[in-house]
């Protein structure tokens, strides 16, 4: 009988199991990561990648490429100087909300004011995962976290931050957009406009950003099937799904 | 033998631009030289001044306390470095500006009216170089020659202007002769 | 070689880029100004990066990832700056990342002032940022010697894997002295970093940058590496000067300008008579002990003095080197003054404290 491989671990990716909570997303868009590279027919010697500080500081251990982890929220500093040396290589840039949106913020403008020619996938899943669910830059209005413990309360705590709305505003981006991983469909967006990212950067058009929204059913206090239907009512509603900038 | 000298006036009177002649020509003339201006926000319209030092052998200190020659351009520069000057030193007063007359009795105070001069001689804005000829004629802290050849060397930006300040630099020299 | 009159930033960059620098990150702050504008339009001649960063924060993490990528790469400020650049400096020690960082120190602490200052010899030489690890330190005290001191310090940084910190001073960067700059470097004829650095994983496995290990057993043989390192250089290349010691009975130990002062006061007592040197440590991390040790062996020396630009920080490593075998005094100024060569004479005399 003729065998015939219908899946497969794309090359990018090590052979090794995740350390991410059950029903966490974060290991689909490792995957995809990964599948949107192989298929571009980009060699893993040709990727390069920064790791964040939070859930995603092993991401490292993950990918079979050359990676740096880098400080907190620094990732796109770092980026930015691995890529200027290596202007010819896929860089990735892989963020959370905490590391993106809040110490790293200054970082993410700038690379997208300077329009560096990388890609940031930007984890939203609202929370501090790894330091124990702490309120996040994407904190939910009303959302329960172990440092807003009765709810966000935009008196106290301000509000939650829109990135791809307000990067969008800028000149230097290329491409913006948020995508979801909440249910197959939408994981199939997802690596869409990865790739799309991926080929804006081969073709050295600038910066692109994908944001991701992703569950966190540890910190959500969730059951992972809870958690997506979470996103799929609550977080999409706060944060609509679509590009926010498309320079073509 | 070792000549430390402070060149001190408004900011936009080219003492910056003096000082670094000298060091230039000093280094042209084999000597170790130093230059370190006053930084900061006196450049933005203040009193700016410069340290040169030029001396045989290896230069100890950049920084001068007791100079041997000041140049003053303005009135807060006489009052500001006049007393630090080492006796038998020299003190050269811009008196285009400054109306009032130097009292020590135990240096040498030589008045150049920079303006009339570089006015006259068909340059107003030379009056730095007028008072830089009047500097090396009475004090010969460099070679003549030297002083001519960092001077034309400054203006390695603007060449056309090479040929009139070289002439505001004699004119200095034969103001003081 | 023909002497050039340079100010000592634009010096210091020239002479980086001729060590095979070719990305620099950087922000505005006096009074070091002079080496990112020179080193914007410097770089790209050679195909070389400038980045004018967002932040100190941000600038430090630019050279950890283009130096990481295997660039010659360089960072420079002053004081305050230096301070936001800590946390960047920990992480690239502990990645053994080769780089330069600049500090035309400036007087503090806060925002302190613009004007010199030597209070930053204990975040350059004790760590400054978190966790266990010495950068090598060096303290140029001319132009010419800050030209060779940048030269060589790209070639100490790939030798032992060590951020090297250039601790200069506010004079250093704005004075202009003759200087001889060495002979440009061609980075395709430097040693490969590929058994470390991220150039992509062409023929060969990953390599990845991190420092996070959460095994107690390799972090601290991580640790162990660093201060093997940092033993190595100790025992090899620590830099000094000594200015007429050989008869001395008061050595003087001053760094950067402030020992120009010294030699200056030094000169002037010889000429009395006075039997007076200087000791000037160039590289101040690791301090050159043994030189300093042998010293206070000597039976000439009655006495130390340390005089810096802080209130008493290079004195305590001093103290601890000559170990109580000799008295070791301490003068010192803050708030940008320079000790001049008369006040530093009178203290040495005696007369002032």
């Amino acid at each position: 009988m003729e065998e015939k491989i219908v899946f497969k671990k794309p090359a990018l990716l090590e052979d090794k199991p995740l350390h991410y909570c059950p029903g966490c997303t974060h290991g689909i868009v490792h995957r995809l990561i990964a599948e949107c590279v192989e298929e571009l027919g980009i060699a893993p010697e040709n990727v390069l990648g920064v790791a964040p500080v939070g859930c995603a500081v092993f991401a490292y251990e993950y990918f079979r490429c050359d990676m740096a982890e880098a400080a907190h929220g620094r990732a796109p500093a770092v980026a930015t100087g691995m890529k200027r040396v290596h202007p010819d290589k896929l860089m990735f840039v892989y963020q959370g909300d905490g590391d993106l949106a809040s110490i790293g913020m200054a970082e993410t403008v700038h690379a997208a004011a300077r329009n560096e020619n990388f890609t940031v996938i930007f984890i939203n899943n609202g929370i501090y995962g790894m330091t124990g669910g702490q309120m996040a830059p994407t904190t939910l209005e009303g959302q329960y976290s172990t440092t807003s413990q009765k709810g966000r309360d935009v008196l106290v705590n301000g509000y939650p931050i829109h990135v791809c709305e307000m990067l969008s505003q800028l000149k230097g981006p290329q491409y913006i957009e948020r995508v979801s991983t909440h249910d197959a469909q939408h994981v199939l967006k997802a690596k869409k406009a990865i790739k799309k990212a991926f080929q804006y950067q081969l073709e050295g058009k600038g910066f692109s950003m994908i944001e991701v929204l992703v569950a966190c059913p540890t910190n959500w206090k969730m059951s992972p099937e809870k958690a997506l239907q979470h996103i799929k009512d609550e977080v999409t509603e706060y944060f609509p799904l679509g590009v926010y900038k498309d320079r073509g | 033998m070792k000549t430390e000298m402070i060149c001190a006036g408004f900011g936009g009177q080219g003492m910056l631009s003096l000082g670094q002649v000298v060091a230039y020509a000093g280094m042209y003339d084999g000597k170790s030289v130093s230059w370190l201006p006053s930084y900061g926000p006196e450049m933005r319209g203040g009193t700016a001044n410069c340290s040169v030092v030029v001396s045989d052998d290896e230069v100890a200190n950049p920084m001068i306390t007791r100079p041997d020659i000041v140049v003053a351009m303005n009135k807060p520069s006489v009052a500001k470095f006049v007393d630090t000057i080492v006796p038998g030193g020299y003190i050269f007063v811009n008196s285009s500006l400054i109306d009032t007359k130097v009292e020590r009795t135990d240096i040498n105070v030589v008045y150049v009216d920079t303006f009339k001069i570089a006015h006259d001689g068909g340059n107003p804005k030379g009056t730095n170089v007028v008072m830089l000829g009047a500097i090396v004629q009475t004090t010969g802290i460099i070679s003549m020659e030297n002083a001519k050849k960092a001077l034309a060397y400054s203006f390695k930006a603007k060449p056309k202007l090479i040929d009139i300040n070289l002439k505001m630099f004699d004119l200095g020299c034969e103001s003081v002769k | 070689m023909e002497k050039t009159l340079m100010k000592g930033n634009e010096a210091i960059a020239e002479a980086a880029v001729r060590g095979g620098c070719r990305f620099f990150a950087g922000y505005p702050i006096t009074p070091q100004n002079e080496i990112p504008e020179y080193l914007s339009a410097r770089l790209p001649e050679v195909g070389g990066t400038f980045i004018q960063s967002e932040s100190e924060v941000s600038a430090i993490n630019m050279v950890y990832g283009a130096a990481s990528a295997g660039a010659r790469a360089m960072t420079s400020s002053s004081s305050p700056g230096i301070s936001l650049k800590q946390e960047g400096i920990s992480y690239i020690a502990c990645g053994q990342i080769p780089c330069v960082i600049i500090n035309m120190v400036r007087g503090g602490p806060g925002l302190g002032t613009i004007y010199p200052g030597q209070a930053d010899y204990f975040q350059a030489v004790k760590g400054g940022g978190h966790g266990d690890y010495k950068l090598l330190v060096y303290t140029p005290a001319t132009v010419q010697e800050a030209v060779d001191i940048t030269y060589k310090s790209f070639e100490m940084a790939d030798k032992y894997r060590i951020p090297v910190l250039i601790l200069g001073d506010g004079t250093i960067g704005q004075m202009m002295e003759p200087v001889v700059l060495p002979e440009m470097k061609d980075p395709a004829t430097f040693p490969s970093k590929e058994s470390w650095a991220l150039t992509g994983c062409k023929d060969r496995p990953k390599n990845y940058m991190t420092t996070l290990d959460m095994d107690p057993d390799r972090l601290e043989a991580i640790t162990d590496r660093l201060f093997d390192v940092y033993e190595q250089i100790r025992q090899n290349d620590v830099e000094y000067e000594e200015y007429m010691c050989d008869d001395a009975e008061t050595v003087i130990v001053a760094y950067g300008i402030v020992s120009r002062v010294a030699k200056a006061a030094v000169n002037a007592l010889r000429a009395q008579g006075k039997k007076v040197g200087l000791f000037r440590p160039i590289t101040v991390s690791p301090y050159p002990d043994k030189a300093l040790g042998a010293l206070a062996d000597k039976a000439c020396v009655k006495k130390f003095l340390v005089a810096e630009l802080s209130k008493g920080q290079m004195v305590e490593d001093v103290r601890l080197i000559v170990n109580g075998r000799k008295p070791v005094e301490f003068y010192g100024r803050t708030g940008g003054h320079v000790i001049n060569t008369e006040e530093l004479i009178e203290v040495i005399e005696g007369g002032k404290r």
